[in-house]
């Protein structure tokens, strides 16, 4: 099973290493959006998966990587420092409310994560001066990425380079999670979603560990948020409206919570089943809801692990 | 100024019964069934459309249009409570909110297959055509009437709900659903019933704002996010917080439109992490 994992994933590297070359621009794009939802609902999934708090303001911090992003892109175009930026906006602004929302849990967590997630839509709706109101900010440049006097690739939309940017940053990003939940810092917050008060007496502060649980969270949705100026040189409020918040809570449920590649693999069955239903009609998120409706009531475990309990076993007896 | 401000209050008592109405329902419903209903508001939206369809559409009779329009949204909640929310009352809390948000999906793209995108407004009925003259301004016959409404809905959940029957049946089954079940309430029944009853309710508050606010597929999403910061100010499940939360974010909203309107949004969700982050029970909460 493991050596199976690990050409499986080798594999998938390799295709989306490779993928520029026998694919057009729309499967680029899309699959563009498929690492940055991923990302978005990997740190989500440390919360909810792995701390066992149900955050419903994600898009808040999203929303603050792409709006820091693009205001430094606007000001200086540089991809790297834009990229930078959004991540550390979203962390920061994570770990400042979070030192407010993580006293909480339950339900309570969840409603104070949308009030500050809201608050950020409202300015990002109603600031005109800075965040370009309804209208948000456009013509953000697909600036290069350089260095100053070491190198300098352009990012034109023409060529692939976005592309391997967004992936190579995402892969990285994904590693570095997937090392920090094997880490004694990941079975700490296991610990406190399975039993927050044995974790309370063996002396660990229970509110510090949720508390970088949550930055963290926050730092991926800030990157994730950050790839997105470029990608569409615009940003609008709606990516910090709570409804957009839902979006990684879907995909991790729908990949499953208590698996690391859940929230990907949720991506990206998100991504094709909103690609085949957009053919027939226009009314997707009819089929989808259905679909989201359906796995709730008949299987809560989520796609991988019911990949991995039912049908592997299937494939293994032969 | 002050005279600015009295009547700026009116405006917004009169946009608060549209919440309060909608409060109402979502707060019951967590309370007894311990649900927190993201598509509340879709129900709200679709008592909106149902009734732009009857009174708008097919030209019927202001009053009778409300009532069918209850009708029919009372019937969309006997199917989503004996489908689907009855089998979600004991798992975990993300699933139950992502099953509601899979409803808003599902209702918000079925009113824009049904009725088209387009946000519309259907003509005043005769009758509440019309201005009284409070403090030297004109202020429309329909609001008083609104404010009306809400006040009488108030007071008939609270005569419903502590007098009579049915109501202390509700009650007990919020406080302890197994101890109710032993002393003989048909408990799945209950729940249909407070279901669809909250779910009228929003269908009341959608219905009655067709004439004055807009029809359009968004609305359910805005009024629910204003639905649940009333519920968290006054409690969640708490009716009479409900009310009070319900004319304190609607005036707050209708001062921010004045006073600050850069920070009119902003400010309502400050109040409901204030109350949240210090008396999270809410402020009429034990």
């Amino acid at each position: 099973m493991k050596r199976i994992k690990f050409f499986l994933l080798l594999a998938l590297i390799i295709f989306l290493f490779s993928l520029p070359a026998f694919s057009g621009k729309y499967i680029l794009y899309i699959t563009i959006h498929i690492l940055i939802l991923s990302v978005f609902a990997l740190g989500f999934n440390l919360l909810l998966g792995y701390t066992g708090l149900l955050s419903f303001g994600q898009a808040g911090f999203f929303a603050m990587g792409a709006y820091a992003c693009a205001k430094i892109l606007l000001i200086l175009p540089s991809l790297l420092l834009g990229t930078m930026t959004g991540m550390i906006a979203g962390a920061l602004a994570a770990f400042i409310l979070g030192f407010l929302c993580v006293r909480h849990t339950r339900i309570y967590f969840s409603m104070l994560t949308l009030s500050f997630g809201m608050m950020i839509y409202s300015l990002a709706w109603k600031w005109r001066e800075v965040t370009g109101g309804d209208d948000g900010l456009v013509g953000i440049p697909r600036a290069p990425l350089e260095i100053p006097g070491v190198f300098s690739i352009d990012m034109n939309p023409m060529g692939n380079y976005y592309y391997y940017y967004v992936l190579v940053i995402s892969l990285l990003a994904i590693y570095l999670l997937y090392r920090l939940i094997q880490s004694p810092f990941g079975l700490t917050l296991k610990g406190i979603r399975e039993s927050e008060n044995r974790v309370a007496y063996a002396g660990i502060s229970v509110r510090h560990y949720r508390l970088l649980s949550f930055t963290i969270a926050g730092l991926y949705a800030g990157l994730a948020g950050s790839f997105l100026p470029p990608l569409e040189n615009t940003v609008t409020p709606p990516i910090a409206h709570w409804t957009h918040s839902a979006e990684p809570v879907m995909v991790t449920l729908l990949g499953g919570i208590h698996t690391f590649s859940g929230p990907i693999v949720g991506s990206i069955v998100f991504y094709i089943i909103k690609d085949i239903i957009v053919r027939y009609t226009q009314y997707w998120l009819i089929w989808f809801g259905a679909i989201i409706v359906f796995l709730v009531l008949v299987f809560r475990g989520g796609i991988v692990i019911f990949l991995i309990e039912r049908i592997w076993p299937l494939i293994k007896w032969r | 100024m002050i005279e600015k401000l009295l009547f700026q209050t009116l405006i917004g008592l009169s946009f608060s019964m549209y919440l309060w109405l909608l409060a109402a329902g979502l707060t019951l419903v967590f309370g007894v069934l311990g649900v927190l209903n993201f598509a509340h508001g879709s129900l709200f939206m679709l008592g909106a459309y149902a009734t732009f369809t009857f009174y708008g559409k097919l030209g019927l009779n202001f009053w009778l249009s409300i009532f069918l329009s209850l009708l029919c949204v009372g019937g969309i909640g006997v199917i989503l409570e004996c489908l689907f929310f009855r089998r979600i009352y004991h798992i975990d809390l993300p699933y139950q909110l992502i099953l509601t948000f899979g409803f808003i999906l599902i209702f918000d793209d079925l009113v824009k297959m049904v009725w088209g995108g387009v946000a519309m407004i259907p003509p005043m009925p005769r009758f509440f055509e019309g201005n009284f003259n409070i403090l030297g301004r004109p202020f429309p016959y329909y609001n008083i009437f609104i404010i009306c409404a809400g006040i009488a809905v108030a007071l008939l959940l609270w005569l419903i709900l502590e007098k009579t029957w049915w109501g202390r049946m509700i009650r007990a089954s919020a406080s302890d659903r197994e101890m109710a079940s032993a002393i003989g309430i048909n408990i799945p029944l209950l729940f249909t019933n407070v279901f669809v009853f909250a779910a009228m309710l929003a269908a009341l508050g959608g219905a009655l704002g067709t004439p004055v606010r807009v029809v359009a597929p968004g609305i359910g999403t805005a009024m629910i996010i204003q639905a649940f910061v009333i519920t968290v100010i006054g409690g969640l499940g708490n009716l009479k917080g409900a009310f009070v939360g319900a004319i304190i974010v609607g005036i707050l909203t209708s001062y921010g439109i004045l006073l600050f309107p850069i920070f009119e949004l902003f400010i309502i969700f400050v109040v409901m992490a204030i109350v949240l982050m210090v008396k999270p029970q809410g402020l009429f909460g034990k």
